[in-house]
C-alpha cells in the first residue's frame, strides 16, 4: 500500500495538498495570510516556467514580461473598460500566449546566451512600455485593481464569506482559491511532463541535435513550451493583480524576471516541489533579513551567490539526495 | 539641422565608448570561461565610486583612481577565486544566477560602505567645452574616447604579442589543449577576470564625470555591456567595440530624434533584430555543434 503510494507519479501533489490545507489551520494574523498567498500565486508562476527551463533546458530572462503582461491586461480592461475579471484573465492568456508564439519562433533558435539576452530584451520591451503608456497604465505609479469577481460574486482580502457553514475572512478565501490553483498547476503541469511532449523536451535538454535525428520537431516543442509557461505566467500574473488590488511596473521588470528563473534554479530545476520550495525560501528571505537592515541586500547577494556554490542542483534535490542517503544506510544499505 | 545631428552623434560615442569597454570586459571573460559575468557594471561602480572614497580621504585624483583600478581587480579576481572557480561545473544558468547574486553582494557591500548618494567625479583636465561644427563636445569626452582606444590597442598588443595574452587567447580556444602544453589555466583564469575588472573600471572612473556615480549604476551598464556583446557576437573583440559604438550611438540618436522614454525599448529590439537575422551577432564565428 505505502509502496504503492511512493510509486505513484502525482504523489507529492497529495503531500503539498496536505501542507497548503493545514497551514491556515495554524495561522491567524493576515499579515501571513497576504504573504502566503504570494507565495502560492508566485509558485504557480515558476512551475510554468520551470517547464521552459527545467525540462526543455530553455533559458528565459523575461518571464515577467509575461507576468506583468497578463497582470495589466487584466487590470486595464477590468478597470477602463469594465470588462468581467475572467474574461479578461482568459483573453489576457490568450493575447500573451499569441505573443509568446510570434517572438518564440525565431527566439527559440538561439542558444545558450544568445537566448538569455532575446529573453531579456522581450521583457525589457514589455516593461518599458508598461512603464511609459502612462495614460493606461498609470506609468511608474502603478494602478489600482478592481477586486476579481464571477456572476455578481465578489472575491475581496476584505470580504467576509461562509462556506460550509463557516465564516471565512477574505484573506483566507483568497488564500484557499490561491493554494487550489498552486494544486491545478503543478497537475497540468505533471501532466504535460508525462505526455509525449514531455518526453519531446526531456529529449531537447538532453541533447538538441540528436532529438532532431530522431525526428523530433524540436522547434515546435519549443515554442509550444514557451507559450505554455508564458501562459502560465499571465494567468498567474492577473490573478495576483486582482488580489494585491495594486500592482506597479515592477512586476515586469528585469529584476523580477531574475526572481522568477531564481526560484527555478535555488529550489531545483525539473522538480514542482522544489521550485515551490525555492518560491517560498525566495519570498521568505526578505523578511527574515529585514532585521538586518542596510546589511539586507549584501546578504542576500551572498546566500544566493552561497547555495548556488554549494548546492549547484538546488536546495530540493540536494535535501531528497541526503535524505535517501540516509535512509539508505539505516535500512542496511537498500536504496 | 546637422549640427544638431552632429551632437547626437559625439553624446552616442562616447557612451558608446563606455558601452564598448564593458562589452570587452563581457568579451574577455567569456572567452577564457565561456561565463557571462552579470557583475561587470559592478566594476564601473567600484571604478566611479572607489575614486570619489579615495579622494575622499585626501588622496590625489590620479592616485585614488589607480587605487580604486586595483581594487576593482582584486574584486574581480576575488571573484573568480571564490564564486566561480569552485562552481566549475554548473550549468548555464547556476552560473548566471552565481554572478547576479555576486553583483547583488557586492552593490550591497558598496552601499553599506560608500552610501546611497550620488556622487560627481570631477573632469579630468577642466571643464572648458569644445565647439566643433556647431555642437559642443564635452572634453570629458575625449578622454573617454582616447583612453578607450588606448585600451583596444593595448588589448590588441597583449592577445597578438605577449606570452600571457597568447596564453588566454590558448586557453579559451582549447583548454586541455593549454594545459598540455603547459598553460596554467586557473591562472590564466584569474588573469582574465583581473583584466576584465581593470577595463570595466577605467570605464568607470572614466565616464563618471559625464554620467555620475552611485553604488546602484552597474546593473543596467551590465545589461548594456551585454547588449553591446551580444550584437557584435560573443566572444568577438572586433564585435564588442563595434556593438558598443553603435548600441550608443543608436541610443542617442533614438533619445534625440524619437523618444528619450523609449531609447532603451529601441536598443532591445535592435538586438533581437539582428539575432533574428544573424543568431551569433554581427562578428560572431561560425561554430559546429558536437553531439
Amino acid at each position: 500500500m505505502f509502496d504503492r503510494f511512493l510509486e505513484w507519479r502525482m504523489n507529492y501533489v497529495l503531500v503539498l495538498a496536505i501542507i497548503v490545507f493545514v497551514i491556515p489551520l495554524l495561522m491567524e494574523n493576515p499579515f501571513y495570510f497576504d504573504l502566503a498567498t504570494q507565495i502560492l500565486i508566485i509558485a504557480a508562476t515558476v512551475v510554468g516556467l520551470n517547464l521552459l527551463v527545467g525540462y526543455a533546458g530553455q533559458i528565459s530572462l523575461g518571464h515577467a514580461g509575461f507576468y506583468g503582461m497578463g497582470a495589466y491586461f487584466s487590470a486595464v480592461a477590468t478597470s477602463a473598460y469594465n470588462w468581467p475579471p475572467l474574461l479578461a484573465l482568459i483573453v489576457a492568456a490568450a493575447v500573451v500566449g499569441l505573443v509568446a508564439w510570434v517572438v518564440g519562433r525565431p527566439i527559440l533558435k538561439l542558444k545558450g546566451h544568445y537566448l538569455s539576452m532575446a529573453t531579456l530584451a522581450v521583457g525589457f520591451i514589455i516593461a518599458i512600455i508598461i512603464n511609459n503608456e502612462s495614460q493606461l497604465t498609470g506609468g511608474p505609479d502603478g494602478m489600482v485593481v478592481p477586486p476579481f469577481s464571477l456572476f455578481g460574486w465578489e472575491l475581496s482580502t476584505f470580504g467576509l464569506y461562509s462556506l460550509l457553514g463557516l465564516e471565512i475572512p477574505g484573506h483566507v478565501a483568497w488564500y484557499l482559491v490561491a493554494g487550489v490553483l498552486l494544486l491545478v498547476a503543478v497537475i497540468i503541469a505533471q501532466n504535460l511532463i508525462d505526455s509525449p511532449l514531455g518526453r519531446a523536451l526531456r529529449s531537447i535538454h538532453g541533447s538538441e541535435i540528436a532529438a532532431r535525428t530522431v525526428g523530433v520537431d524540436t522547434a515546435r516543442y519549443k515554442s509550444m513550451v514557451f507559450v505554455i509557461s508564458a501562459v502560465y505566467a499571465s494567468i498567474m500574473g492577473s490573478v495576483f493583480a486582482h488580489f494585491t488590488g495594486f500592482i506597479t511596473p515592477a512586476i515586469a521588470g528585469f529584476d523580477y524576471s531574475i526572481v522568477l528563473i531564481t526560484m527555478v534554479v535555488l529550489g531545483g530545476m525539473a522538480s514542482p516541489m522544489g521550485v515551490i520550495l525555492g518560491a517560498v525560501v525566495l519570498k521568505l528571505l526578505p523578511q527574515f533579513l529585514a532585521g538586518f537592515q542596510e546589511y539586507e541586500t549584501a546578504i542576500f547577494g551572498f546566500i544566493l551567490m552561497a547555495t548556488m556554490i554549494f548546492m549547484p542542483k538546488g536546495f530540493y534535490p540536494t535535501a531528497m539526495n541526503a535524505i535517501r542517503n540516509k535512509l539508505g544506510k539505516s535500512s542496511g544499505g537498500k536504496a | 539641422m546637422f549640427s544638431e545631428f552632429l551632437q547626437y552623434l559625439f553624446t552616442g560615442i562616447t557612451i558608446g565608448a563606455t558601452y564598448a569597454l564593458v562589452a570587452l570586459g563581457f568579451t574577455i571573460i567569456y572567452n577564457a570561461s565561456h561565463v557571462i559575468n552579470f557583475a561587470q557594471g559592478e566594476f564601473l561602480m567600484i571604478g566611479g565610486m572607489g575614486t570619489v572614497a579615495f579622494m575622499g580621504l585626501g588622496i590625489p585624483m590620479f592616485f585614488a583612481i589607480i587605487l580604486a583600478v586595483l581594487l576593482a581587480c582584486l574584486v574581480g579576481i576575488a571573484l573568480q577565486r571564490l564564486a566561480i572557480a569552485p562552481a566549475k561545473n554548473a550549468d548555464v544558468v547556476t552560473l548566471i544566477i552565481i554572478t547576479i547574486g555576486a553583483s547583488i553582494f557586492i552593490r550591497g557591500i558598496a552601499q553599506v560602505v560608500w552610501g546611497k548618494d550620488y556622487h560627481v567625479v570631477p573632469p579630468f583636465s577642466g571643464d572648458e567645452p569644445i565647439r566643433l561644427g556647431g555642437a559642443v563636445l564635452n572634453s570629458q569626452s575625449l578622454w573617454v574616447l582616447g583612453i578607450g582606444a588606448v585600451l583596444v590597442i593595448a588589448l590588441i598588443l597583449f592577445f597578438t604579442r605577449t606570452l600571457i595574452g597568447r596564453a588566454i587567447l590558448g586557453t579559451s580556444m582549447n583548454k586541455l589543449a593549454a594545459q598540455l602544453v603547459g598553460v596554467k589555466t586557473q591562472m590564466v583564469l584569474m588573469l582574465a577576470f583581473g583584466l576584465s575588472a581593470l577595463l570595466g573600471s577605467v570605464a568607470g572612473v572614466t565616464v563618471a564625470p559625464i554620467t555620475f556615480t552611485a553604488y546602484d549604476i552597474g546593473i543596467l551598464l551590465a545589461l548594456k555591456g551585454f547588449v553591446a556583446a551580444a550584437m557584435g557576437g560573443l566572444g568577438s573583440g572586433l564585435g564588442a567595440v563595434v556593438g558598443g559604438i553603435l548600441l550608443g550611438v543608436v541610443e542617442a540618436m533614438t533619445a534625440g530624434y524619437i523618444s528619450s522614454e523609449y531609447k532603451d525599448a529601441v536598443a532591445f529590439s535592435m538586438i533581437l533584430l539582428v539575432l533574428f537575422f544573424m543568431p551569433r551577432g554581427l562578428f560572431g564565428g561560425r561554430t559546429v555543434e558536437r553531439v
